[in-house]
């Protein structure tokens, strides 16, 4: 009994930390921009293939991928800004979320289809020469491609922080986020910010997508899954909050780890929706969150 | 060295100002004064790009703003606290001032820039760390004013720095813009505390229902009936 409740605990926090990673884009758009896009789940599923395709065709190690999948995203997410959302930057905070919600939504229809066309329905999963691999201390497995993906999820988010936190541009973004307009007083071209602050949302969720494809498998309609995933994790964490988003992930996994663990499998993505909906109506800052001042 | 010629300013369909010309010289500290709803902020926000006039012209150094995009407006020199400040409570005091140096030429003197503001505003050194939010109301005010130094401004536009401080911060706020102002930082300030306004400013407009309503040097408004009657009964 304790050894498979302290492997639902491992395993909670090692799919946990990739929940976390998978919002971390969502939440860094939707902090800085306001918009929400839900096509995030497809930006991921992109990611994926780009990793599957660079390690079909050029043999890489997956992790290697990772990147060539941050450039292809960068590149995606430059142009899906410039051609749809760069039109919405000045749109009132309540309509830009709206719009870019419906955006987002037909985008998502068709990256699928793009997905489809391009690459089959066929499931897709990448495997690493040690994917059988696995430490087990104390009786409790850790799988080596798992571990190494929670190496990849927090390497990002603090790296992430980091940036935020110590280089100009990371404080001119956070400036942005406070007042668009004192920001642009003091010489911030708040346009470039959002552009960034997209692009590299989007190359977040690539390279999430690289650890799904490592970790599950990929196809072109995994999407809306994922963003569900980012958008649960988002409202347990409060916007804003690197910490809070990583605790949010955490917080997600270990509760779908228990659930199967205590109720069944078949309740596992269940449980996350309905934390989602408490969590709307009892305290909508999220779990952690402060309200905004 | 700031001259807006008859410019007009609609929100919308409604116009906010008719054909307002003033000019500010090197050196100069000239105030705006006028009720509340006169258009004061408005004619700043042009003159920072944040709002386009329909008619008119805006130079600054003979050039034209109406071709500088808002972001580089600060690159020109000119460099504007906002009304109640706006400084971005969630940051530290540091990172505040640092954003003041943001444009490319700033940024190179950011250090000396530092220890000017510094040297103004002893206080902030003090508070260096502290997030900006948790700062007292005329400390706020002090950063507002510090962060807009930090771009070496030739031309300081302040938005009713007086605005919600106790009357002895008032007076402390109106003496640092004097003292700036002797450092040789230009002064467009923006107040509705009119004689205070009027005692400080080599020269005065008086704005009323988005028109300049009046002009001369601060002490000859002081004595304007319709000024008295009006502002300072």
């Amino acid at each position: 009994m304790l050894e498979s409740v302290s492997q639902t605990l491992v395993f909670g926090i090692l799919v946990g930390a990739l929940y976390g990673l998978v919002a971390l884009g969502l939440s860094l758009v939707f902090g800085v921009t306001k918009f929400l896009n839900v096509a995030h789940g497809e930006l991921l599923m992109f990611g994926g293939y780009a990793s599957f395709w660079a390690v079909s065709l050029l043999g890489l190690d997956p992790f290697l991928t990772i990147p060539t999948t941050i450039l292809a995203l960068l590149a995606v997410g430059v142009i899906l800004y410039k051609l749809l959302f760069a039109r919405m930057v000045k749109l009132p905070e309540e309509t830009k979320i709206k719009n870019t919600l419906l955006v987002g939504f037909g985008l998502s229809v068709i990256l699928q289809n793009l997905a489809l066309r391009f690459w089959t329905a066929d499931d897709r999963g990448i495997t690493a020469a040690y994917s059988s691999q696995a430490l087990t201390i104390l009786g409790v497995r850790f799988p080596l491609v798992r571990l190494i993906s929670l190496g990849t999820a927090l390497v990002f988010l603090l790296a992430l922080h980091l940036f935020l936190r110590k280089t100009y541009t990371g404080k001119a973004i956070r400036a942005t986020v406070q007042d668009w307009e004192a920001a642009t007083l003091m010489g911030i071209d708040i346009h470039k910010v959002y552009l960034l602050a997209f692009a590299l949302g989007a190359a977040l969720a690539g390279v999430a997508g690289t650890l799904v494809a490592v970790n599950y498998s990929i196809e072109p309609s995994m999407g809306l899954n994922w963003t569900l995933k980012a958008l649960i994790v988002m409202v347990m964490g409060g916007l804003g909050s690197i910490t809070g988003t990583l605790v949010g992930g955490l917080a997600l996994g270990l509760t779908e780890s228990a659930t199967s663990l205590l109720l069944s499998n078949n309740y596992r993505e269940v449980v996350g929706l309905v934390l989602f909906l408490l969590i709307l109506v009892f305290r909508p800052q999220g779990l952690f969150g402060a309200k905004e001042n | 060295m700031l001259s807006l010629e008859s410019i007009d300013v609609f929100y919308d369909d409604l116009q906010a100002l008719w054909g307002v010309s003033l000019q500010v010289e090197e050196g100069e500290l000239v105030a705006l004064v006028g009720p509340n709803g006169a258009g004061k902020t408005t004619v700043l926000r042009a003159i920072s790009g944040l709002l386009a006039p329909a008619g008119g012209r805006i130079t600054f150094g003979g050039l034209d703003l109406a071709r500088v995009a808002a972001h580089k407006i600060v690159d020109q020199g000119i460099s504007q606290v906002p009304e109640s400040g706006r400084i971005f409570a969630g940051m530290t005091v540091l990172e505040n001032l640092e954003l003041g140096a943001f444009s490319a030429e700033a940024r190179k003197s950011k250090d000396r820039s530092l220890e000017w503001v510094f040297e103004i505003f002893p206080r902030m050194q003090e508070r260096m760390s502290q997030r900006a939010g948790t700062l007292s109301g005329g400390e706020r005010q002090m950063l507002a004013i510090g962060r807009a130094l930090m771009s070496k401004p030739k031309l300081l536009m302040l938005d009713e720095p007086s605005f919600g401080l106790a009357p002895i911060l008032v007076a402390h706020t109106f003496e640092m813009v004097k003292k700036i102002n002797q450092e040789g930082v230009s002064i467009l300030l923006v107040e509705q505390n009119v004689r205070a306004a009027l005692e400080l400013a080599d020269r005065a407009y008086l704005l009323e229902n988005g028109r300049i309503v009046g002009q001369g040097a601060g002490d000859d408004l002081l004595n304007y009936e319709s000024v008295r009657s009006a502002y300072l009964a």
